[in-house]
């Protein structure tokens, strides 16, 4: 375990290195940031100041070096636009889309796995097929699109919910649900599946010709078993969700991470831009490496694998 | 397994119901004397000299004054803190202040605050972001408690403009103390609004400052309280604005702003802006050989484009065509110039004319408002010009144009506000880097123009220039860009051509 739990971590670490290393060089290749830092209608006398003051003259490779070791005593470098600290606008920012990640995601459970169990008992029927059809709907609808439906329905014609903002809770509960409608597909099809497979186990058999209640047979034998797979993609899900909140934030103009990666695009921000890629892709592997190591403790194969 | 059902409906629906008995009513702003508004952009700083935004310039306005105030309906110039002022030569400028006026933390307004913020911004190591609103400035002087002099580099007839509305002037003692990045969280002045509250990127809340001094000529602000809100979606703001959650957005798109004029209680206005559409093409050869070195070519590309049908089809609203290279209401520029109506078989002859009866392909470079552009590459096609769309971020449009490689560029401008024709053929007919004609005698009419403060020595001068950019055709002056505006219409708001709100004009109905 704790080889395998190593090989993860390097390979992990790897991985940040990596996507660090290229959203550097994307950023540098996509033109001169020096002109877009300068503003517009700069002169080709303040371009060349900034290049200089941002040290955009130096080779790519010493820039990147520079700015890695940099990262790794925790200065992630001031922004050129907000003439502040990278770190503490991330910090705040992470906070607000934490929640937003936190409570989306704690939505698409509530909702898919009551589904799931409930599609995987009832299999082949319409309740199947109303859980299946609200599972497509959520893949398929773009997240952007199914906000401004959630805005025009609950905020303009029902008026139930905040339109957009982010200081009380009502103003979290829209895009919550945009957010996590999205992925409950995956934790559906999963949660049905592995229902569908336990139920049809010996040992569902057993307990049920021990004359357990159903309920007690389905939740407390079937469920635990067919829910370890769902576990591990929260993991990843989570991931994909403070990535994905870019739009959501937009459309409900909710003060977070997602916007400021997006904003911070537009306006070349790059200091910025690459530390956000940096918390983020080693968010995505912090998570991913918990979902592999846990895996590994709950099933054992993989650890031989 | 029904009675699980029963109980995940009865939760569905205790949650539901909470959810609605919580709903806060929707207030009717104008009761509670609040002007929500919303726009895009988050700004960096509310330290109007370190950011470029013209949000930035809607809030320095609301909180601080300048030493000039142009009046939005005649142009003219009035004193604002400055109780009269004289050039004493071209490069003096004179002003005695108004006495008893107070900054919002209590501070008191006098010359030290005016020779304190101009020598700051001028001051090059203090590096301001619009270096062009101060570099004409060498100094200013203080002659006594209430009189300050400005002394300029050299002649800069535009100086009154930026006195006018880019120059607000700081509390000396607070801003010595906070520096710019304090100023920029909790900013100052003796403006009709000061702000009571500021969260980074989401909103500010202006208070009417009850202190205003009584004789400005910016007037006295009415509403109480207005609260910005950063929304950086469109379309959450129109649900803002249908649902009464805003009360005033601006920079609405035209297809939306279309449709919001049908919602009742809303108001949309399509006013006109200083911002024009131009076609900019390579007469001096910069990109190597073209066919805009020949005029023929250029006149051709200026009769063949219906400018009228887009402005009024495309753009809409109070969008009008021009015909010179500036925006009308600019000091300095005529109309009376060669004007080239819509004629594509004139255009087709002169193509012919210039060798090229069977037209030409060319890169045709663009950065904004894409369906415009594609309007003209229409046009063009039909005289057998092949225009090829390129569409490039600004900011690597100019790195494009600064290396020659835009032979053929669809490009805006908006003058920044100022109301003076400097502001637009100084960049562009001066030889600079934007410079694609090249042309010597206009470069010596426009700095003329440009360094007199005799107005009608400037008048002639401009005259000139605009006259031969017309008759050479170096550009094709295309149309005037319109701001969409949508508000509540309890609200009282009058749009000015710098696309500039002033909500201290603005009051309920």
């Amino acid at each position: 375990m704790l080889h395998y739990t190593c090989k993860r971590i390097a390979l992990a670490l790897l991985v940040a290195i990596t996507v660090s290393f290229l959203s550097f060089m994307l950023v540098r290749v996509s033109g001169d940031p020096a002109y877009a830092l300068a503003g517009e209608n700069a002169t080709a006398k303040e371009i060349a100041f900034v290049r200089e003051k941002y040290g955009l003259d130096r080779p790519i490779m010493v820039q990147y070096l520079d700015w890695a070791l940099k990262a790794l005593h925790g200065d992630l470098g001031q922004s050129p636009y907000f003439r502040e600290n990278v770190s503490a606008i991330i910090g705040h920012r992470l906070k607000v889309t934490m929640t937003l990640g936190a409570s989306a995601l704690l939505f698409a459970l509530t909702l898919s796995i009551p589904l799931g169990v409930l599609a995987a008992i009832r299999p082949n029927t319409w309740i199947d097929r109303v859980a299946l059809g609200i599972s497509v709907l959520g893949q398929a609808m773009p997240s952007f699109w199914f906000g401004l439906i959630l805005i025009l329905f609950f905020g303009v014609t029902l008026r139930w919910f905040p339109v957009s903002g982010s200081s009380s809770w009502r103003h979290f509960v829209l895009p919550t649900i945009a957010l996590g409608y999205y992925a409950t597909p995956a934790f559906m099809r999963l949660t049905r599946s592995g229902m569908m497979d336990v139920l049809s186990s010996d040992y569902i058999r057993t307990a049920r010709a021990k004359g357990l209640l159903s309920g007690s047979v389905l939740f407390k034998h079937a469920l635990r078993n067919a829910i370890i797979p769902v576990v591990s993609v929260v993991a990843v899900q989570l991931g994909f969700m403070l990535g994905g909140s870019v739009v959501i934030e937009s459309v409900f103009a909710v003060n977070g991470f997602g916007l400021l990666a997006y904003e911070s695009i537009a306006r070349a921000d790059l200091p910025m831009v690459q530390a956000i890629v940096l918390i983020l892709s080693l968010i995505y592997v912090l998570l991913t490496l918990f979902a592999d190591v846990l895996n590994a403790l709950l099933d054992p194969r993989i650890r031989v694998a | 397994m029904v009675e699980i059902t029963k109980k995940i409906a009865a939760l569905v629906t205790l949650v539901l119901c909470l959810v609605v008995f919580s709903g806060t009513p929707i207030l009717a702003n104008k009761a509670n004397d609040t002007l929500n508004f919303a726009w895009k952009k988050e700004l960096e700083t509310l330290d109007r000299y370190f950011n470029t935004a013209r949000e930035g310039m809607i809030v320095s306005r609301l909180i601080c004054d300048d030493l000039l105030y142009r009046n939005p309906d005649t142009n003219e110039y009035q004193p604002l803190l400055a109780k009269s002022y004289r050039w004493i030569d071209t490069t003096t400028l004179e002003f005695e202040l108004r006495q008893g006026i107070t900054f919002h933390n209590g501070e008191k307004f006098d010359a030290d605050d005016v020779v304190y913020t101009i020598n700051f911004v001028s001051n090059p190591d203090n590096k301001i972001l619009v270096q062009r609103n101060v570099n004409w400035i060498q100094k200013a002087e203080k002659l006594g408690p209430y009189k300050v002099r400005i002394l300029l580099k050299k002649p800069f007839p535009a100086a009154l403009e930026y006195l006018a509305g880019n120059l607000p002037i700081y509390p000396n003692e607070y801003y010595a103390k906070v520096g710019p990045e304090g100023f920029g969280r909790q900013p100052v002045g003796t403006g009709p609004y000061r702000v009571a509250e500021v969260d980074p990127g989401k909103k500010i809340v202006f208070v009417k400052n009850d202190n205003y001094f009584k004789d400005s000529p910016k007037g006295q602000p009415s509403i109480g309280k207005l609260v910005q809100r950063t929304i950086p979606e469109m379309t959450t703001q129109v649900a803002e604005l249908m649902t009464g959650g805003l009360d005033w957005i601006y920079m609405v798109p035209t297809d939306q702003a279309d449709k919001l004029s049908r919602v009742p209680n809303v108001k949309v206005l399509k006013a006109e802006t200083m911002r024009i559409g131009f076609l900019q093409m390579d007469a001096a050869g910069r990109c190597g050989d073209s066919p805009f070195s020949k005029r023929a070519v250029r006149q051709a590309i200026n009769y063949a484009i219906d400018r009228e049908a887009i402005a009024k089809n495309l753009v809409g609203g109070q969008s009008r065509v021009i015909n010179s290279a500036c925006y009308p209401s600019q000091f300095g520029c005529t109309q009376e110039v060669t004007t080239y109506p819509y004629n594509p078989a004139k255009a087709k002859k002169l193509l012919a004319e210039a060798g090229y009866p069977q037209g030409f392909s060319v890169d045709f470079y663009g950065y904004r408002n894409r369906p415009y552009a594609e309007a003209i590459v229409g046009y063009l096609k039909a005289v057998g010009i092949k225009a090829k769309l390129k569409y490039l971020k600004y900011s690597a449009l100019r790195e494009k144009t600064f290396a020659n490689k835009t032979p053929f560029m669809f490009l805006t401008w908006g003058s920044y506000g100022i109301n003076d024709i400097s502001n637009i053929t100084g960049y562009f007919f001066r030889f600079g880097k934007q410079d694609f004609s090249r042309d010597a005698q206009v470069r010596d009419w426009l700095e003329l123009g440009d360094n007199s403060i005799d107005r009608q020595v400037r008048l002639d001068a401009y005259t000139k220039a605009l006259k031969k950019i017309a008759d050479e055709a170096y550009w094709v002056p295309l149309f005037t860009w319109v701001a969409n505006y949508a508000y509540s219409n309890e609200l009282d708001f009058t749009a000015q051509p710098d696309a500039v709100p002033r909500f201290f004009l603005s009051k309920w109905k």
